[in-house]
């Protein structure tokens, strides 16, 4: 019977993998753009380190945000959640009675705190999304002032060698304008990312809990259903991006050895742009946590390209924008391409493959 | 032999604002027995099932499983209780492999075990022979097939009480064949079966008891050996005897000839229809009838433009026009009722009223609204005339049950009074006498000079409408019957030996 | 009677909140009403709420008109602001003398670049289905950069007469004239919202955009419709912010303010998912965000940039209070306490009588 031909007959990545497929191809002609473009600056592979050593911070936060996200939620107080662990941290290390450890645990306190306090008026109280997170911004906001207006620099000296410390690489390096050899240095951040990206995506690929974000973020209804505790199971995405704010709080601090009002200023938009880039859609159930690095770095990538151009500080936000823009219009097509279309129930006995069927829907409504 | 009753609900009460779903409903079901659960729509069934499962919670009224006295709370309770639901909504995750959503929400594993799911998946659906495979992604199975995984999906879970809600509304004729089998299989390992459809014939091969709602009120348990379908029909409409047997009869009528009210020739879709030459007289009532996938609804979107037109043109009374958005057909008198009520029909939120005459409105004009008093006017006339039950005319249509929401969309396109009406399933899960409410309508329309093409999957009811029958198989047309005396077999015959 | 009585009772939260606000500031001070006469204008307390939520009042009637038929939020609002209002000021600034002719043709000129900024992000999200809140992203990440290029990399002055009379108050006139040119702005939105089929269309569009389409509406078109009333919105938003200030300041000029205009649209009422919309809800709610923010000024004195925290306090409170399942929480807790007061007895798990229809605040898990 014609209806019951309805496995393609070649293999079809899912929507997830595809994206990431994309993002991680658009990624390594980037950078194989960069190197062609300014073999100086970026053949060196203290570039390539130095992305994920400068930028740690927003990795750590993409990828609590990416789980959220696929989710079917969205978290913006995750900027201003690190920069208050930033300050409160940094305060905490001066006043005297504070240790790295300390620190540690304060900044992981604060960032659990929110996705403690966030998760749960979201699942359980099913309050938008948006908006409790914007009020979480608020109040993060808030506290940071009101906590320390003028930066600080941390003088502590446990903390100081912490910030000094690097992984020296010895056999890998350049040698600088004067002839001397650099080797290549690796600081805490990158590994730690290391670390949370080989956790983080184990978690979503290997764990019920992982299967079951991408449950409820595929039909919320259907996940209730199927005998999922769907608040549950949000309630801790929001843990854990908190989670993932407060660790990127420590991370930076431990970075730059300083903390002020501004710091880690929009970075909830370049967390929920990298996102995106990688493969993440925002309306959830679709995403690949490996892609969110991806999309981070390509991010960066493209600014870094752009300040060695040349191009003023001013032109450089327009640009991301466009270049954003590009990225949007690319997934769209590409997903719509693909027939993506919302669940439908009860359809008649007729419906030809998915494909054709997604692709007349998607036409014909564009 | 006298079996135990696995479940037994006693005095079952539920209401929601505005409506009391349930009203001392009783409903037993023993082991090893399939059990029809039958009604009109809005009778509760669907409501009644999601209190058993723990999706609502009960005002009053007790149920015991197996003696004991239960209160789930939640799906997943159910569920470990034995109680497995395949709801007619496919309670699946689109964006999750098929063997995934076997296995998630299930069992108390804290780690994916990818190559053994995948594995028991395989095993299990190649010995229910449903063609998929493990790792596929669901929105890529076709609608029918993702029906069967979800019903693969109770079947696994060792379920003592398995619940299907509307299971073959999707299914071809073989696929059907199979699931009853299956069912019988399940029957005989001890698995109660509660099984809700409106097809009856379907009730009568399968059942063994049938309990039957009326409004939120138990009418009746009976053994389906000993009740005569026409018994049947009536109680669930609670009409006489005498009422329904007359309303079998009814009579198609001969079509005028003359320049036809609309023709169409080699129109073609993006939705894969072939081109094809179509014409209906003024005052004709005709139909597109075939198998499964034959290609019926993407004809009847065609002629509206709800689908891009690729080919062909089209003429109505004689003269050459336009249609390339649903706006141009509506223009030129056509109305659509689309097959899928709850996703191309009702715009949920909207009151009945608004939905009513929205149609009407658009063709008036963005800069044009109709006042108040117009709009209420519009909406009572018909509300009236079709005796919508809907507690006002500010009540959003979603509250409506599925047979007033489809009158509700059937109100719409009369207000606009067009001249060629087509109708794409409009009894689809409706109960029987809303159904013969509207058969009777489509007579009357035509009786007034308007033409409607009618689709249903029932061929039942298309004889007794319509007077030319268009055959269709595998997207295009093979043949045309007409005719007052026209049966199944003619149609079949068609079907078997066109597009040779 | 009905028909009034159900218009009213879904502007419950954004009242009661304006209501609760009321309550605070007269305990804090009973002369909260009190109006001064400056100069033969008035002022005073509520005057200068009014006077300060202008922008925020038009900014959330657009916004409401895209979140409905979209079913998502407009996030660079003040970045397209600062864009039209640097056209204006660009110029009126080079065109000589300035006239009220000049401020005029200015204002329609930054009125044109804000359908600009309507045709880019309506064509994102209508052409190429993007989610407004990504497309317009963009728009947020580069505005104000475009703005300051057009501004010439300055901060331009702009201080004439007119401007500053439509920044404050036009002699002879007793209200400051923001007031005034959001009054004849909501005036306007209203005559359209009554003759034309607008809010059925976006409703339609936004409930479900492919019955809409079946219907002879065109999605695509609505959605775009939307997001170019929301370019004439942040154009005079645009137009009245850089007026009240004197000088185009594109990296302040009404920062955040998104954030409230999608709150005001929340508190009054609106569902941020899109379908059906109210006006009035989204006006009160910007006034009640305009009202929150100088409560907390006036009642903390503190620092203003602690100021969020406390919105923030705020906004969640009501949102607990007004969440789905607090709301049913109460109506069941109320049920029991009328019953135990009707009866004197407990009534069992469940409600007593099937006859009695649940509280008409559950949200209906409806039957379809």
């Amino acid at each position: 019977m014609r209806s019951l031909n309805a496995a393609k007959p070649k293999k079809r990545l899912s929507n997830s993998n595809l994206l990431f497929l994309i993002a991680a191809v658009i990624f390594v002609l980037m950078y194989l753009f960069a190197i062609i473009s300014y073999p100086g600056s970026f053949l060196q592979f203290q570039t390539f380190f130095d992305l994920f050593n400068l930028n740690a911070p927003l990795i750590i936060m993409t990828l609590g945000l990416c789980i959220v996200m696929i989710v079917g939620g969205i978290d913006i107080s995750i900027g201003q959640v690190c920069a208050l662990v930033m300050m409160a941290c940094a305060v905490l290390l001066e006043s005297g009675v504070g240790s790295v450890w300390g620190a540690l645990l304060l900044a992981l306190g604060i960032g659990i705190a929110f996705g403690l306090l966030q998760g749960y008026l979201i699942a359980y109280l099913e309050i938008q999304p948006f908006i409790i997170t914007l009020a979480g911004l608020f109040l993060a906001k808030g506290l940071l002032t009101t906590l320390h207006k003028d930066p600080i620099n941390v003088t502590m000296p446990a903390f100081v060698s912490l910030v000094d410390f690097k992984i020296v690489i010895p056999w890998l390096g350049t040698e600088n304008r004067l002839g001397f050899f650099i080797p290549c240095e690796i600081k805490p951040g990158a590994v730690v990312v290391v670390v949370l990206v080989v956790l983080l995506a184990a978690l979503m690929k290997w764990t019920r809990f992982g299967r079951n974000v991408y449950a409820v973020g595929g039909n919320e209804q259907s996940a209730m259903m199927l005998g999922i505790n769907v608040k549950r199971t949000k309630f801790f995405a929001y843990v854990i991006c908190g989670l993932m704010a407060g660790i990127a709080g420590f991370v930076f601090i431990m970075q730059i050895g300083a903390a002020n009002v501004g710091s880690a200023a929009l970075f909830e938009l370049k967390a929920i742009a990298s996102n995106i880039i990688g493969g993440t859609l925002l309306n959830g159930g679709v995403g690949n946590l490996l892609g969110s690095p991806i999309g981070a770095l390509t991010l960066l990538i493209i600014n870094e390209l752009i300040r060695a151009a040349g191009v003023q500080s001013n032109f450089q936000a327009i640009v991301s924008g466009l270049l954003l823009y590009v990225f949007i219009v690319l997934q769209s097509v590409v997903m719509s391409l693909r027939g993506r279309r919302k669940f439908r129930i009860d359809l008649p006995p007729w419906l030809q493959p998915p494909r054709l069927q997604g692709k007349r829907k998607a036409e014909n409504q564009g | 032999m006298l079996s135990e009753n696995i479940l037994k609900m006693e005095g079952i009460c539920k209401a929601f604002p505005g409506i009391r779903a349930l009203h001392n409903v009783d409903f037993a079901l023993r082991k090893g027995e399939i059990h029809a659960l039958m009604g009109e729509n809005g009778a509760g069934k669907s409501t009644l099932i999601k209190v058993i499962t723990g999706v609502y919670e009960k005002d009053a009224g007790r149920i015991a499983l197996n003696g004991r006295p239960i209160h789930f709370r939640s799906p997943k309770e159910a569920q470990n209780s034995g109680i497995g639901t395949v709801y007619q909504e496919i309670a699946l995750c689109p964006n999750l492999t098929v063997a995934e959503n076997m296995f998630v929400g299930r069992g108390r594993y804290a780690f994916v075990q990818w190559k053994r799911m995948n594995e028991k998946t395989t095993r299990l659906l190649s010995s229910l022979g449903i063609p998929a495979r493990p790792t596929q992604q669901l929105s890529s199975c076709s609608l029918a097939v993702q029906q069967m995984i979800a019903i693969a999906r109770a079947v696994d879970m060792d379920c003592r009480i398995l619940i299907l809600d509307e299971p073959t509304s999707s299914l071809a004729e073989d696929e059907v064949r199979k699931l009853f089998e299956l069912m019988r299989e399940l029957k005989s390992r001890g698995v109660g079966i509660i099984f809700i459809t409106h097809f009856i014939e379907q009730v009568y091969e399968i059942s063994d008891r049938i309990t039957v709602l009326r409004n939120g009120e138990l009418i009746g348990e009976y053994e389906a050996s000993s009740l005569p379908q026409i018994e049947l029909v009536s109680k669930m409409m609670g009409k006489a005897l005498g009422d329904v047997a007359k309303m079998k009869k009814l009579e198609p009528l001969a079509p005028d000839s003359g320049v036809p009210v609309f023709e169409a020739t080699a129109l073609s879709s993006n939705a894969g229809v072939r081109p094809f030459n179509f014409t209906i007289q003024k005052g004709e009532v005709n139909g597109f009838t075939g198998l499964l996938g034959s290609g019926r609804s993407e004809s009847a979107r065609a002629i509206f433009a709800a689908d891009k037109v690729t080919g062909g043109k089209v003429k109505m009374n004689g003269r050459r026009v336009k249609i390339s958005t649903p706006l141009h057909a509506m223009k030129q008198g056509i109305g659509y009722l689309p097959e899928d009520r709850k996703g191309d029909g009702i715009i949920a939120e909207l009151s009945v009223r608004d939905n009513i005459i929205l149609a009407l409105q658009v063709m008036k004009g963005f800069l044009r609204p109709f006042s108040q008093k117009q709009a209420e006017g519009f909406a009572d006339q018909y509300i009236q005339s079709l005796n919508i039950k809907t507690p006002s005319t500010n009540t959003p249509v979603r509250s409506l049950s599925g047979g007033n929401q489809q009158k509700v969309i059937l109100a719409r396109w009369l207000l606009t009074h067009p001249e060629y009406l087509i109708l794409d399933e409009p009894t689809r899960g409706i109960d029987v006498g809303t159904k013969v409410e509207i058969q009777k309508l489509v007579l009357k329309l035509a009786e007034d000079g308007v033409s409607v093409t009618f689709i249903s999957s029932e061929i039942e009811e298309m004889l007794r409408t319509c007077s030319r029958l268009i055959v269709m198989k595998d997207r295009e047309i093979v043949g045309e019957l007409s005719g007052m005396n026209l049966t199944e077999h003619d149609v079949m015959q068609v079907i078997a030996q066109g597009g040779e | 009677m009905r028909r009034l009585k159900a218009q009213v009772s879904h502007l419950f939260l954004p009242l009661s909140v304006l209501v609760i606000l009321i309550i605070i500031n007269l305990i804090k001070g009973a002369d909260y009403f009190s109006i001064t006469v400056v100069k033969g204008a008035l002022y005073g307390n509520i005057p200068n709420i009014l006077f300060g939520a202008s922008e925020l009042v038009i900014l959330s009637i657009g916004m409401a008109l895209v979140t409905a038929a979209s079913q998502g939020q407009d996030i660079g609002i003040g970045a397209g602001a600062t864009i039209t209002s640097a056209v204006f000021v660009l110029f009126v600034l080079n065109a000589g003398e300035v006239t009220l002719l000049t401020i005029l043709a200015g204002f329609l000129v930054s009125c044109l670049a804000g359908l600009v900024i309507g045709v880019f992000n309506g064509i994102l999200v209508s052409v190429f289905k993007v989610q407004p809140m990504v497309a317009t992203l963009i728009l947020f990440m580069g505005g104000r950069s475009i703005a300051f290029m057009i501004d010439g990399r300055l901060s331009p002055i702009l201080a004439n007469d007119i401007s500053n009379q439509i920044g404050t108050v036009i002699p002879g006139v007793p209200l400051q004239t923001p007031i005034i040119l959001t009054a004849v702005f909501i005036a306007i939105v209203a005559v359209v919202l009554k003759t034309t089929n607008l809010r059925l269309y976006v409703e339609s569009v936004g409930i479900n955009p492919s019955a809409a389409r079946l219907n002879g509406i065109d999605p695509k078109k609505i959605i775009f419709l939307t997001f170019l009333i929301m370019g004439i919105c942040t154009a005079v938003a645009g137009f009245i912010a850089v007026n009240k200030a004197g000088r185009h300041d594109s990296v302040n000029l009404l920062k955040f303010i998104m954030m409230d205009a999608i709150l005001a649209v929340a508190i009054g009422g609106n569902s941020l998912g899109g379908g059906k919309f109210s006006i009035t809800g989204s006006i009160i709610g910007a006034y009640t965000i305009e009202m929150l923010n100088r409560t907390l000024l006036r009642l903390i004195d503190v620092d203003p940039a602690t100021i969020p925290a406390f919105k923030a306090v705020f906004i969640i409170i009501l949102m607990v209070v007004a969440s789905p399942v607090v709301m049913d929480f109460a109506a069941k807790a109320l049920r029991w306490v009328r019953f135990r007061a009707d009866s004197g007895t407990v009534p069992e798990t469940g409600a007593p009588d099937a006859a009695v229809v649940s509280d008409p605040d559950t949200p209906a898990k409806k039957e379809v």
